[in-house]
């Protein structure tokens, strides 16, 4: 019995990683095709690095992903700070079900609606080149907030109410509470939140194609372009490269104690 | 109990205007867009005009429905028997759930096609023992397979989650009670584990029914699923009112069946089909 549980599991486990695995082997295939493997070499890796555009759209990528998450996460945080104190049940419920739009929409329809917002603004503006760096920012810090903020409310549901009344009875001024004694406590869900968004943002393709123009391109939106016609062998490189940092920082948070222990997104 | 102070009762207004621009205004506009013309006048010509995409929702609710089904009829026994094995297994096996939903879309499908292309690594084998070809991308069979592949994990992960949460002396105490496997198999292990089902089926369903990425490519260009509609209507200011009619219908469509199989879940967590994703990253 344990050994057909084995072998079931490594059986879906090989399917699910043999089109990786080709991905990756002929990604270092010199003849540049899959019917025939003339040998190792670099050159499709060579290719990739020369590709100005593929450097612009990593770059771009990153500068997204830090400031959306950074963004996200400063008004996440005092969101779920404003939430976990609102008296009123209704407001609480309302302003969760409409944050959590954008988590439970198919992508594809949070990618139209925001580009039917710019379009209708550009409209009003009377310009046509709307799209770009802004809209991005936009649309990346809107479906990175419900991360942030679930990440951070279980926080705050957490935190002991007479820590905060303590300090104000000792002269703090709520802010000087909230700064010195609650937010050490709840910064393990901020930093959850902030690489949780960070990472939606760097992944995130179909919102970042609605909302995109061709003189802003991600990572994801490059690959999309390089695709949408040929095979191209610097695309494997590149999906090589992204599918092993991935593993790393897996395994490192995976398996490196501690670090992992604190987080926790939910 | 102190009252909130100002600070506090204002730190989620910047939350709350965010939200209401930029999630409330583009659900009005998608409404809007879906009930005028192009000169911006009412109109349910676009509505009307939905019984012509009336295959295109039909194949991808078909399509989305058999990924779904088979996602859980692979991923369940796999999520059990994960949970089965020891921590140190479990936890790499964990990784290797997780490495696939980490990695983007796009490359996923880019590497299952790289498998099943004409000019693919499988047909080249085929090819060389002298067998028939096999034309699966361009098919209906490859864009399901496609859907499968790409979101089987996706099934996985949350009942993995739920079957690592479950309580071994439920199955020990029903065991002495007198239960079969079977028995303990449906009567305890599957009830307790459904939220982690339900969960699975919505983040498989949910992309599933909404992907233009896979059926691009898998498909070939053969195939047309509501989302390659949506994405081709995106494309042209003229066609946006028809774009947001179909999008609108769809959203409608999802938070209809989540809605329905929330109900079947006792369990009161918010409808979050993604957040299993991050939910796995720390455990």
């Amino acid at each position: 019995m344990k050994f057909l549980q084995r072998s079931y599991i490594v059986l879906v486990f090989l399917l699910l990683y043999i089109p990786i695995i080709v991905l990756i082997a002929f990604s270092f295939n010199e003849a540049g095709s899959l019917a025939e493997y003339t040998g190792f070499s670099l050159v499709w890796y060579e290719e990739l690095f020369a590709d100005e555009e593929a450097l612009t759209s990593l770059r771009n990528s990153l500068v997204l992903a830090v400031s959306s998450s950074l963004i996200a996460t400063v008004i996440g945080t005092f969101a779920a700070l404003g939430l976990h104190r609102m008296k009123s049940k209704w407001i609480k419920g309302s302003v969760n079900t409409v944050t959590n739009i954008p988590m439970m929409n198919p992508d594809i329809v949070t990618g139209v609606s925001m580009m039917l917002l710019f379009v209708a603004f550009a409209g009003i503006l009377g310009t046509s080149d709307f799209l770009g760096f802004g809209t991005m920012l936009i649309a990346h810090v809107t479906f990175n907030l419900p991360y942030v903020i679930l990440s951070v409310m279980p926080r705050f549901k957490a935190l002991d109410v007479s820590l905060s009344e303590a300090a104000q009875d000792l002269g703090c001024t709520p802010s000087q509470a909230f700064f010195k004694v609650e937010l050490p406590e709840i910064v393990p869900g901020i930093v959850s939140g902030l690489m949780l968004g960070f990472t939606m943002s760097l992944d995130d393709f179909v919102i970042s194609h609605f909302v995109s123009s061709p003189d802003f391109q991600t990572l994801p939106l490059y690959v999309y372009n390089q695709t949408a016609h040929n095979v191209k062998f610097s695309m494997y490189a590149l999906s090589a490269l992204i599918v092993i940092t991935i593993l790393i920082i897996l395994l490192v948070v995976n398996f490196a104690g501690s670090f992992g222990k604190k987080g926790g997104a939910k | 109990m102190k009252k909130g102070s100002l600070f506090q009762r204002l730190a989620a207004a910047p939350h709350i205007l965010w939200a209401i621009m930029f999630i409330v205004f583009p659900m009005i506009f998608v409404l809007f867009f879906a009930f005028t013309d192009a000169d911006g006048n009412f109109s349910f010509s676009n509505i009307t005009s939905l019984s012509q995409y009336g295959h295109v929702f039909v194949l991808s609710i078909a399509f989305a429905l058999i990924a779904t089904v088979i996602c859980l009829i692979i991923g369940y026994p796999l999520a059990y028997f994960m949970s089965k094995q020891s921590p140190r297994a479990q936890k790499m096996l964990m990784v290797l759930v997780m490495l696939p939903m980490w990695c983007n879309l796009l490359i996923r499908t880019y590497a299952l096609m790289a498998l099943l292309d004409n000019g693919g690594l499988l047909n080249s084998l085929l090819e060389a023992l002298g067998l028939d070809k096999l034309s699966i991308v361009g098919t209906n069979f490859g864009v399901i397979l496609g859907m499968i592949y790409d979101f089987l994990p996706y099934m996985v992960l949350p009942i993995f989650t739920a079957m690592t949460k479950l309580d071994p002396k439920f199955i020990e105490a029903s065991q002495d009670l007198g239960c079969t496997t079977w028995q303990t198999m449906t009567r305890v292990i599957m009830p307790l584990t459904a939220s982690g089902v339900i969960s699975g089926i919505t983040m498989v369903f949910v992309p599933s029914i909404s992907t233009f990425y896979i059926s691009q490519k898998l498909g070939a260009g053969k195939i047309d699923l509501v989302g390659d509609t949506i994405e081709r209507l995106f494309q042209n200011p003229s066609t946006y009112n028809v774009g947001a009619a179909i999008s609108l219908v769809m959203m409608v469509l999802i938070i209809i069946s989540v809605t329905i199989m929330n109900r079947f879940s006792d369990d009161k967590q918010p409808g979050d089909p993604k957040a299993g994703k991050g939910g796995g990253i720390m455990p």
